[in-house]
């Protein structure tokens, strides 16, 4: 029996037996809350049938004492054996109180806190990404007056990267969404009677606007993502120290070649995304509208006279500044562990896509505003 | 012998290379065992496999009398009570704070009130020696030393009859490591705990351990206590315990 009491005499003895340890502690404690300690004066906790006893046991036997001792009455511990003796001692004087857990606010103040600590973060955010997007410009502008210095076999290497292997996913989405453009105009165009408007509707909107973001958001999330986790990685195993050590400059060595390959990249990937959009759209208004390949062709070259043509690609490279700027700054700044990586990865895209999508829409304005 | 983990036959491969071949080990009950070897003998390996990480090829193990290779759900909850574990870094959960790392296991196994558990990780945070304000720390706020010791305490939560440390003091200045060396003794003779130390640390070997396994050739080769050892006619063991850093570590005689 865990927890047996005998109060025939005038004192109290509590018989503690056989095993007390982290097993059956739960049941020991649901013992002890239905005990009765007002009526005792004297107490004597009795060890003598204790075969097994562990730290969290003896915690436990400290409880009861001070259970009782809180009641008023004295307390003896007798009859525990010597290892049981020593380890209660050594529990009793080891013992020191900790909190689990710092404190938790009223909900109002942290909501406030967090309110501001956002705010903060994302105008410093802000701050450090145009730091760091000027820094590359002048590390660029330095570097293409020594295009010796320049690295142009990592060049060449993330040029296939970002640009080749993206050719198959960006032509296929850019086509898709042609398609479905199609389908969704000619639905609401059918109302006027205006079918064949959906020709003008679709090259515009994709060679204007829709075009060159998807295929920004498409890279944004392969490539971009993949700079600030090779970056990131060499950033936790230490090699961007040992690179600055050694003399070469990080931003040199690894960002540049990314820069350049990717402006490169974009309005190349944006151009094909700009054709198979078109594609899509043909193949979708030939097989369900019954518009002819030739009459598509001819409306949409009417339709993308004078800078509709060029407009998506000519955003691109702005795109592209952002994704790297993005993708390398937060590689950089991944701390000492596998979580940072993750999550800096994570908002990297994020922060990408976002920027993109504002920085399209500031354009739209700006164009709007200068009547192209 | 009173054997509280036994090894027969355990075979460890990856692919065609084998690790360990037919090794057998007895641990005795209440004693602190050093196991060491040279890189790529498997000392972390063969941990891992006692803890159950890695599934040895062939081979069975008994822990505490229970055969934990053919150990059902039960017997295998009823083992990882029994297993205290220190990874190298501590291997804190790293969203609790250090109070709440040591009370997972305690949630996991039993059942007891809020008050209860965090008595009892108070007591095991300062049995560890670790002070107070560690506790509502996360471990990316305190010191690598201290993260071990708070590893420490989570191993030691459930009160298990056998620790298993894989190489604790790596990375410790000599102080903590000599600190940590007695407090892993004092732990061990004062609750009974048996110790099995993974480890390089020669001055550990002779501080703490009472007997020392070396692995060698795929197998347990030479096991006993380290003045036992210094005579042995192999030429690892030799180089590692007469070597400038072994004679450096042994205690001096006058």
């Amino acid at each position: 029996m865990l927890l047996t009491v005998d109060d025939t005499n005038a004192e109290k003895r509590i018989f503690i037996g056989e095993h007390l340890n982290s097993q059956s502690a739960g049941e020991f404690e649901n013992l002890l809350s239905q005990l009765p300690t007002g009526d005792a004066q004297s107490v004597v906790i009795d060890l003598s049938k204790l075969q097994t006893l562990d730290t969290t046991g003896a915690w436990l036997v400290q409880k009861v004492v001070k259970l009782f001792q809180r009641a008023g009455a004295s307390v003896v511990v007798d009859g525990a054996n010597p290892t049981h003796s020593a380890l209660l001692d050594h529990v009793s004087d080891s013992y020191r109180y900790c909190e689990i857990a710092p404190p938790i606010q009223p909900v109002i103040i942290r909501i406030l806190t967090e309110i501001g600590e956002n705010t903060l973060r994302v105008l410093g955010l802000l701050g450090a990404l145009m730091a760091f997007m000027l820094r590359l410009l002048a590390t660029m502008s330095i570097a293409l007056r020594h295009p010796g210095q320049l690295r142009w076999r990592a060049t060449a290497y993330q040029l296939e990267a970002i640009g080749t292997r993206s050719v198959p996913i960006v032509g296929l989405i850019a086509f898709l969404i042609g398609g479905v453009l199609v389908t969704q105009g000619a639905f609401q165009l059918r109302k006027f009677g205006a079918e064949i408007f959906v020709v003008d509707m679709l090259a515009i909107s994709i060679f204007r606007e829709l075009g060159v973001l998807l295929t920004a958001i498409m890279v944004a999330g392969r490539s971009g993502s993949a700079f600030t986790a090779h970056i990131g990685s060499m950033k936790l195993n230490e090699e961007i120290d040992a690179m600055e050590v050694i003399g070469m400059s990080p931003m040199t060595v690894l960002v540049v070649p990314r820069l350049i390959a990717f402006v490169i990249a974009l309005p190349v990937l944006t151009l094909f995304a700009n054709f198979m959009g078109l594609v899509g759209g043909a193949f979708v208004a030939w097989v369900t509208l019954g518009i002819s390949p030739v009459v598509f062709i001819e409306r949409a070259g009417e339709a993308l006279q004078g800078w509709s043509l060029w407009l998506g690609v000519l955003k691109a490279p702005v795109f592209a500044v952002v994704i790297t700027v993005c993708g390398c700054f937060e590689g950089l700044m991944v701390e000492n562990s596998a979580v940072s990586l993750g999550k800096q990865t994570t908002k990297s895209v994020v922060e990408a896509i976002f920027l993109v999508i504002v920085i399209n829409a500031a354009f739209a304005i700006l164009f709007t505003a200068l009547g192209i | 012998m009173n054997s509280i983990i036994r090894l027969r036959g355990i075979t460890n491969k990856f692919g065609t290379k084998i690790i360990h071949e037919d090794l057998d080990l007895d641990i005795t009950k209440g004693e602190i065992l050093g196991v060491v070897g040279g890189s790529g003998t498997g000392k972390s390996v063969l941990l891992r496999t006692i803890v159950g990480l890695n599934q040895q090829h062939d081979g069975e193990i008994w822990i505490d009398g229970i055969c934990a290779t053919a150990a059902t759900r039960e017997q295998k909850r009823s083992i990882s009570r029994r297993l205290g574990v220190l990874f190298q870094d501590g291997a804190l959960f790293s969203s609790l704070t250090v109070a709440q790392n040591v009370q997972v296991p305690l949630q996991e196994h039993l059942r007891l009130s809020e008050e209860l558990m965090g008595e009892i990780a108070a007591l095991k945070i300062a049995l560890v020696g670790l002070p107070p304000d560690a506790g509502p720390k996360l471990p990316s706020d305190i010191s690598g030393g201290m993260r071990k010791r708070a590893g420490l305490a989570r191993a030691l939560a459930l009160d298990p009859n056998i620790l298993l440390l894989d190489e604790p003091t790596a990375g410790l200045d000599p102080i903590s490591a000599a600190a940590f060396d007695s407090l892993i003794k004092e732990l061990s003779k004062s609750l009974g705990i048996t110790v099995i130390l993974v480890t390089h640390d020669l001055d550990t070997l002779y501080a703490a351990c009472d007997r020392v396994a070396v692995l060698a050739d795929k197998k347990v080769k030479y096991i006993g206590q380290i003045e036992e050892l210094l005579n042995v006619d192999h030429p690892w063991v030799h180089e590692y315990f007469h070597g400038p850093r072994g004679r450096a570590a042994r205690p001096f005689e006058a």
